[in-house]
């Protein structure tokens, strides 16, 4: 597109000695083109973006009011929610921010697997993603011991403890982690620091996932690249307005939960202080953990059972060679959308299994699901790109356009059939 | 779009459940909440003062013998219409400890606003000493620590045995009996192929032990049945049916400063109020400004659609 | 493209356009707007902070020439239960040549008692004259030894770098000898 052009002198003289004017226009600018027929999926990415600035300005706002003490933080988070002005708003933003955030990063990565994000050449992007996912799990399961509640600790001490699986080593590694002999004041203050810092690891690794993303601009619904500057649009204002618009959405859906459901994802038992000597009825992460949770708990062995919830996710970092197709759209792959469907099927029953005890239907359930989740990526996936049968790619993203004569942009051409935006 | 919607109501269908599952487990092992009309329910829910002030005045009069406020301080009696001067003087009444003075002891005065309500025992252990091993515990956060909170205080509040409705009873024992028949088919189930196992090993080791036959369950068809500890007390609405808490409340156990009939109910209903007041008092300013964002953000992702809308014009 | 019924269509298209944009950007300003504000307001003093806590002082055991500190509200608080000589040393002085000109008689509830936050106004640091044996300065009140201000028997400024007197919190008499200050 047209290079950055100003008449402000300030910002001509700030230009010529650091040009960081043209290098966004570059960026996110009308100097970066995009395909013309990306859909409202494509905006769950600068969803998450805007999700992690959330979550680290009320963090460090909240951050100046908490004590990381045993002792002391529960105290402190009662008293961010009575006496700090906006304190509760604070508090009730941050923690919904959390399930926010997953439900965005999740729906970005199911967008990722049914297009074929993550095949060539994008899968250094793909794995970064998968870093970034791993990096807020950690931070997500550090920042819900804070509150010292009763599941706070609980969960902190299950899952620490799930590392004495490793041989040898593997209780010298739980004694490490918490800093004594059970999880304590050590602990608390140690997961304090880190969540403060894990997030600003993740800034820069989204720095790299959208370098990486610039080196080939985005996938598109077709999976096809885009032929020229005719399947093309520059960033701003198209993407801008609609990335703006979905915002707009994703706010009422957030400010209708932060202020009229704050409790509603999370746990009563939270409210209560944590107490070593009172283990609660049913220990329960938060739901973005569940299906992990699900999953480790199907497998009878201890270590097994930690190798395969870390493996669920390692799963996700071989994909694009597991994925042999060269099809990346689901949208011309009909067996594999299939797939898709019961993986998604899949995933949510794992959600249910986590949170129910592992007894009876539950254990058989969730067996036979993370069986097929590992099967879903193990077997189907490498088997469909040997065997299945993918539909006709069009020839173009603008193909129907061109079908009509006259330029792309401007001059009143038919809606495109194939993807409303 | 239509993709969009999917994913979205996948992701709500998953967020949905966990939830539910949690009301579903309390549910299960006991009978339903009776969920009442509570003034603050709803996007547009507000405290009703007068239940406020009734409900301190049940807190203090029974509750605070055993149970702390420990995050409530008299200034925030103002909430419930309390002026400055009522204020002070509700804190006068109470004994604070305050020090150390200059020769370094802990003095006793009387409480000022700043001060919280104070505990009825000076720590954890003391307080199950004098109950009995367990602690009661301290009722600020008592309604948001329970699921269905404040419908649950009042349940326990109203679910002693003179108090509850027969059909609730006929409800538990129906269930309790239940449960018996499972366990013991599951029981029976075990034994016969125990017995099998065990027919089998003894033609060759005539000392193999023969299973016990598990006896048969005996119906549930009073409290007593129940089988409940000599310490606990019949509730119908506690996990296990057995509270450490005696009954506290009695018609007319207060004397309301507004002449209401102070039956049980009644209290009860004061007491969940003023107690979802304690967990959350900021419940009110929370849907206030929860209706004018909405609103702003309704309106103005309508204009972000139009000029979408309009942005894309050409392309479409 | 170019030709006139196109270019007036697309003009008041743009205009509307231009409207619709300008709404846009004006209600997210005002939206930022209504968001940083609770972000700023966060750091304000917390309710239990500005829950006015107040001191109670029994003035009793204070004999006359004797000088007590207390706290209040994080900072010292001198209680000076002055000599006639001192009340005499306080009023006998041309207010008008004061840095910060103020009558004794504007800063005591009782003559006997003066009562002041003991933090010097320059920047900060806690004056010395409440023990026996500390410097009380030139003028027979406190003395600051960060940077040499001399305070006088009613606490006003007489010399030195510090531009006002140590002030006086809000404080009242409940009986004979108690006060609660705040």
């Amino acid at each position: 597109m047209s290079g950055f052009q100003t008449n402000s002198r300030v910002i001509k003289w700030i230009e010529h000695r650091m040009p960081v004017f043209s290098f966004l226009d570059h960026a996110v600018g009308s100097g970066y083109p995009a395909p013309k027929n990306l859909s409202y999926m494509w905006n769950f990415g600068s969803l998450a973006g805007m999700t992690l600035v959330i979550m680290i300005v009320t963090g460090i706002l909240l951050a100046m009011q908490y004590t990381a003490h045993v002792d002391y933080a529960f105290d402190s988070v009662e008293r961010i929610m009575r006496d700090v002005n906006f304190g509760w708003l604070l508090r009730y933003i941050h923690m919904n921010g959390a399930s926010f955030f997953f439900i965005v990063v999740y729906i970005h990565i199911f967008r990722g697997l049914y297009y074929g994000s993550y095949k060539a050449p994008r899968e250094l992007l793909w794995m970064l993603g998968v870093v970034i996912l791993i990096l807020m799990m950690a931070t997500a399961f550090m920042g819900y011991v804070l509150p010292w509640g009763q599941m706070s600790f609980w969960g902190a001490k299950v899952i620490t403890n799930l590392f004495s699986a490793v041989p040898i080593f593997g209780e010298g590694i739980v004694t490490w982690l918490w800093g004594g002999f059970t999880v304590d004041n050590p602990t608390l203050n140690r997961f304090y620091a880190l969540h403060y810092l894990l997030p600003f690891i993740i800034v820069a690794v989204v720095v790299l996932h959208i370098w990486a993303l610039h080196q080939f601009g985005s996938n598109n619904p077709l999976g096809i690249d885009p032929n020229g500057p005719q399947d093309k649009i520059p960033f701003h204002p198209y993407y801008t307005a609609k990335d703006a618009f979905g915002l707009g959405v994703f706010l009422i859906l957030f400010a209708a939960v932060v202020f009229f459901l704050p409790n509603y994802m999370g746990h009563p038992d939270n409210y209560i202080p944590a107490d070593p000597l009172a283990t609660p009825a049913h220990i329960v992460p938060e739901w973005y953990f569940l299906p992990f949770y699900a999953i480790l708990r199907s497998i009878p062995d201890k270590l097994l059972g930690v190798v395969a919830m870390f493996g669920s996710i390692i799963v996700l970092f071989i994909l694009p060679w597991l994925d042999s197709s060269p099809v990346k759209s689901g949208k011309f792959r009909p067996i594999f959308r299939i797939f898709f469907v019961l993986l998604i099927i899949d995933v949510v029953a794992l959600g249910f299994v986590g949170a129910n005890p592992p007894e009876g239907a539950w254990l058989v359930v969730g067996r036979i699901a993370t069986a097929w989740y590992f099967l879903h990526f193990l077997v189907i996936l490498p088997l469909l790109g040997v065997f299945e049968r993918p539909k006709p790619l069009p020839t173009s993203i603008s193909e129907p356009v061109l079908k009509g004569g006259g330029s792309p942009m401007g001059s009143g051409a038919p809606a495109k059939p194939m993807e409303k935006a | 779009m239509r993709k969009g919607l999917v994913f979205g109501l996948a992701a709500l269908a998953a967020i949905a459940s966990p939830p539910a599952a949690d009301r579903a487990a309390a549910a299960e092992g006991g009978p339903p909440l009776p969920q009442l009309e509570w003034t603050f329910d709803g996007p547009f829910g507000t405290y009703d003062r007068h239940s406020l002030q009734r409900g301190l005045q049940v807190y203090r009069e029974v509750c605070s013998v055993c149970h702390g406020l420990k995050y409530i301080a008299f200034r925030n009696l103002a909430d419930l219409g309390y002026n400055e001067d009522e204020i002070e003087a509700i804190a006068a009444e109470y004994i604070v400890t305050d020090g150390p003075n200059d020769e370094g002891d802990m003095f006793e005065r009387p409480g000022l606003p700043s001060d919280y309500f104070p505990s009825p025992f000076p720590n954890e252990k003391a307080a199950a000493a004098a109950n009995g091993g367990a602690a009661p515990p301290d009722l600020s956060l008592m309604a948001k620590a329970r699921p269905d909170g404040a419908n649950y205080v009042h349940a326990i509040l109203t679910g002693y045995e003179g108090l509850v409705p027969d059909a609730v009873l006929q409800w538990i024992f129906e269930h309790e009996t239940q449960k018996r028949i499972d366990a013991y088919e599951l029981a029976h189930d075990e034994y016969l192929e125990k017995l099998d196992a065990y027919n089998e090993k003894v033609k060759s080791d005539p000392s193999a032990r023969k299973p016990v036959e598990p006896a048969r369950p005996e119906p549930v068809e009073s409290v007593e049945d129940l089988g409940l500890a000599e310490t606990s007390n019949f509730n119908a609405y506690f996990p296990g049916y057995g509270i450490a808490m005696a009954q506290p409340l009695y018609e007319d156990s207060v004397a309301y400063a507004d002449g209401t009939p102070a039956t049980v109910d009644q209290m009860a209903q004061d007491v969940s109020h003023f107690l979802m007041w304690a967990a959350e008092p900021k419940l009110e300013d929370r849907k206030h400004t929860g209706i004018k964002v909405l609103i702003f953000l309704v309106v103005f992702t309508g204009v972000l659609y139009a000029a979408k809308r309009k942005v894309w014009k050409d392309v479409h | 493209m170019a030709d006139t019924a196109t270019t007036a269509q697309a003009e008041s298209g743009e205009t509307r356009r231009d409207f619709l944009y300008l709404a846009a950007a004006g209600m997210g300003a005002v939206g930022v707007g209504c968001v940083a504000w609770p972000l700023l307001d966060t750091m304000n003093p917390s309710a239990e902070v500005l829950a006015l806590a107040s001191t109670e002082v029994d003035l009793g055991p204070i004999a006359e020439g004797q000088r007590i500190t207390v706290t209040w509200r994080g900072n010292p608080v001198f209680i000076d239960h002055r000599t006639p000589e001192q009340i005499e040393q306080a009023r006998d002085v041309e207010v008008s040549e004061l840095p910060d000109p103020q009558t004794d008689a504007d800063r005591v509830e009782q003559p006997e008692w003066l009562i002041v936050i003991g933090v010097c106004t320059h920047l900060g640091c806690v004056p010395l004259g409440q023990k026996t044996g500390q410097s009380r300065g030139e003028f027979g009140g406190w003395f600051c030894p960060c940077h040499g201000s001399h305070y006088d028997t009613s606490g006003r400024i007489r010399k030195g770098p510090a531009p006002l007197n140590l002030p006086v919190p809000p404080y009242q008499f409940t009986g004979d000898s108690t006060i609660v200050i705040g």
